[in-house]
């Protein structure tokens, strides 16, 4: 019988770590996986990638003081060159469409290219902000329809569209909360964050000038509803609570939180974040949640990551509807009509919304994916997509609870995301170590050191985009990982060992970043 | 010279009517390696309590609280750049500030070294 694979590999076959040392290459390359320079290093100087023609006219140059007396003394490449240049570098790098991206509280799921296909369509891809309305009323009807289906799961009364992601919604729902109490001549002082929340909620409160105190969380990794309770009072605008929170555990006293802070005269902030773990499953306007964020880039699936764009509409409750900031997207219930109301044309509508937040009209780039992912899945879909997130999150807590310590594993199930500890790793063995070890096993690592209430925390959200088969595959890496953490495995120190870069020195480079080219000498001085 | 500690995991050095205030070993220990520190301005008044330092480390960020009031007389200025003195000396080289001592009182509320040690012991 012929061999066709006589050395029996196979992918997933483990690799010895010391192959590089025996078989050194001159480049620096392996295989075809290149070593790649910095582009300063690439080019030079004296060359030039375009070949512009002097200027064949005499007209004086009108710079004047702005003129450029210096050189700029940019590397000069061709066109393949700096292709190839950044070409090799995206091959380094990891995203969701090359594996698991299992970082928790980012729901790294995967974007349908469906979506891609309708944000390409020119009608909704080449639309200008400062267009005639007139030209854009498809546009805007992906506007409104998208507003309908946000406040339709979420059961709210209304939704501002503008916010561009998180954190902005975030601000944007305290300024309605604060809007709301202004308007009724209250003016307090504190907002209170319990600590299972996003690390966001404190720094936006503050920022829209709060006082923030802290509620401890009970041993079970939910708001100590006590402790919440006893601290509530005249001087108190409202809560931000992460519900599902940080810990992946959903806040089951949710309702008696927000009768109790309404009953004091606050209002209830809820970061959305998580919804991807709740989506057609529960409404939080049922859960009395005045305020709260929804991240169409996590949940709904727009590609994000990396700095990329992200959106982050607010759905508001009755109470708060009123005071939402410009623009709106209105449609006239008799004719259909779609008009944007703005500044110029809102006349005597709107008389108590706060303002604005964003010039235009949101991240219209991410509406129509959100849109196309919403009516593409259906009702039936979307609550499938929460349930396996769920399940998925949770075949992980208890295929690892074994090895690894789950703080909360006895609370029973976890929501999107499983949480745990770095308790009984040998002495000297970290969570980063853990990290940059799933770096070699070709995973990217999952989120550490957060929540904050748990030790050495390792947060992984599988979402609900993954088989059982790369699931079961995270599983041995993370079983081995956390046996060689137990077991104090020196070379897990010193890991990644496959990555193109070892391990870095990130405490020297946020002490002392080197953010421009710096020649050799001048580097060596420095 | 008495040296009192918090549940906060600061050291306070009080020497007659200026306190010298800084972060534990074990705080150090937690955070991991430090990258920036944020002292407050001479003169700066702070209540018992107040946010009055901010630290970085590669893993988290983190709020010094005054543990006592009073008025911060000096912001020790060699963390600017070089933060890691709060990793290599958390309880000397690394202090934070020094600020008057309004309220002698205020120290009786706080541990003293075996408490603290006793403390710290409780959190493993």
């Amino acid at each position: 019988m012929n061999q066709m694979n006589a050395s029996g590999w196979k992918p997933g076959t483990p690799v010895p770590a010391d192959r590089d040392v025996e078989f050194p290459t001159v480049t620096g390359n392996k295989a075809l996986m290149l070593e790649e320079r910095l582009l300063f290093e690439l080019g030079t100087r004296e060359t030039c990638g375009v070949d512009l023609p002097e200027p064949d006219t005499d007209a004086p140059n009108r710079l004047g003081k702005f003129a450029r007396r210096k050189a700029m003394e940019l590397p000069g490449l061709s066109e393949p060159e700096t292709v190839r240049h950044y070409t090799r570098l995206s091959r380094q790098n990891y995203a969701i469409d090359l594996g698991l991206f299992p970082l928790g509280s980012c729901t790294m799921k995967h974007n349908p290219r469906l979506n891609e296909k309708v944000a390409r369509m020119p009608g909704f891809a080449d639309v200008h902000p400062l267009q005639p309305v007139d030209t854009i009323k498809g546009a805007l009807g992906v506007i409104d329809e998208l507003s309908h289906w946000l406040i339709e799961l979420t059961g709210m009364s209304a939704v501002a569209m503008s916010p561009k992601a998180g954190a902005h919604g975030e601000l944007c729902g305290i300024l309605c909360i604060r809007a709301a109490l202004e308007a009724r001549g209250d003016a307090r002082k504190v907002v209170l964050v319990p600590e299972s929340a996003h690390g966001t909620n404190p720094a936006t409160a503050a920022f829209a000038g709060y006082e923030v105190e802290d509620i401890p969380a009970g041993k079970d990794g939910r708001v100590d509803l006590e402790a919440l309770k006893a601290r509530l009072g005249p001087d108190v605008a409202g809560v931000m609570i992460t519900n599902p929170n940080t810990c992946g555990l959903f806040e089951r006293d949710m309702k008696a939180i927000s009768d109790a802070v309404h009953e004091a005269g606050g209002l209830v902030y809820c970061d959305g974040a998580n919804f991807n773990a709740i989506m057609g499953r529960v409404r939080p306007g049922d859960l009395g949640v005045d305020a709260m964020h929804i991240n169409l880039h996590k949940t709904f699936s727009t590609p994000h990551g990396g700095g990329g764009p992200g959106s982050g509409p607010v759905v508001l409750s009755e109470a708060l509807a009123p005071f939402a900031p410009l623009p709106f997207v209105v449609k006239d219930a008799q004719s259909g009509e779609l008009q944007l109301v703005e500044e110029e044309n809102v006349g005597d509508a709107f008389p108590v919304s706060f303002g604005r937040m964003t010039a235009f009209h949101g991240q219209m780039g991410m509406f129509t994916r959100a849109l196309t992912y919403i009516l593409s899945h259906g009702a039936d879909g979307l609550r499938q997509a929460s349930g396996d997130a769920v399940l998925n999150a949770n075949y992980l807590l208890r295929s690892l609870d074994d090895v690894l310590d789950a703080p909360f594993g006895e609370a029973g199930h976890c929501m999107h995301e499983a949480l745990f500890s770095d308790d009984g790793f040998a002495e000297g063995m970290s969570t980063l170590d853990v990290a940059k070890g799933l770096i070699d096993e070709g995973f990217h690592p999952m989120t550490m050191y957060f929540p904050l209430v748990v030790h050495g925390a390792m947060l992984v959200e599988p979402t609900e985009t993954e088989s059982k088969a790369v699931l079961d595959q995270f599983v041995t890496a993370m079983r081995s990982l956390a046996q060689r953490a137990k077991d104090g495995d020196e070379t897990l120190k010193s890991a990644p060992h496959h990555a193109p870069r070892a391990r870095l020195d990130e405490a020297q480079a946020a002490r002392k970043p080197v953010l421009v080219w710096q020649e050799a000498e001048e580097a060596e001085e420095a | 010279m008495p040296r009192y500690f918090t549940e906060e995991h600061e050291w306070i050095d009080v020497e007659g009517e200026t306190a010298t205030i800084g972060i534990t070993d074990y705080a150090q220990e937690q955070l991991g390696d430090i990258v920036f520190v944020e002292v407050p301005q001479e003169g700066t008044e702070l209540a018992k309590g107040a946010e009055a330092a901010v630290v970085e480390s590669v893993k988290a960020a983190s709020d010094v609280y005054a543990p006592i009031s009073g008025t911060v007389t000096e912001g020790n200025s060699a963390l600017e750049d070089e933060p890691e003195l709060v990793n290599s000396s958390p309880e000397e080289e690394g202090w934070f500030f020094r600020i008057t001592v309004s309220d002698k009182g205020q120290l009786d509320a706080l541990m003293d070294e075996g408490a603290y040690k006793t403390f710290c012991e409780g959190l493993d």
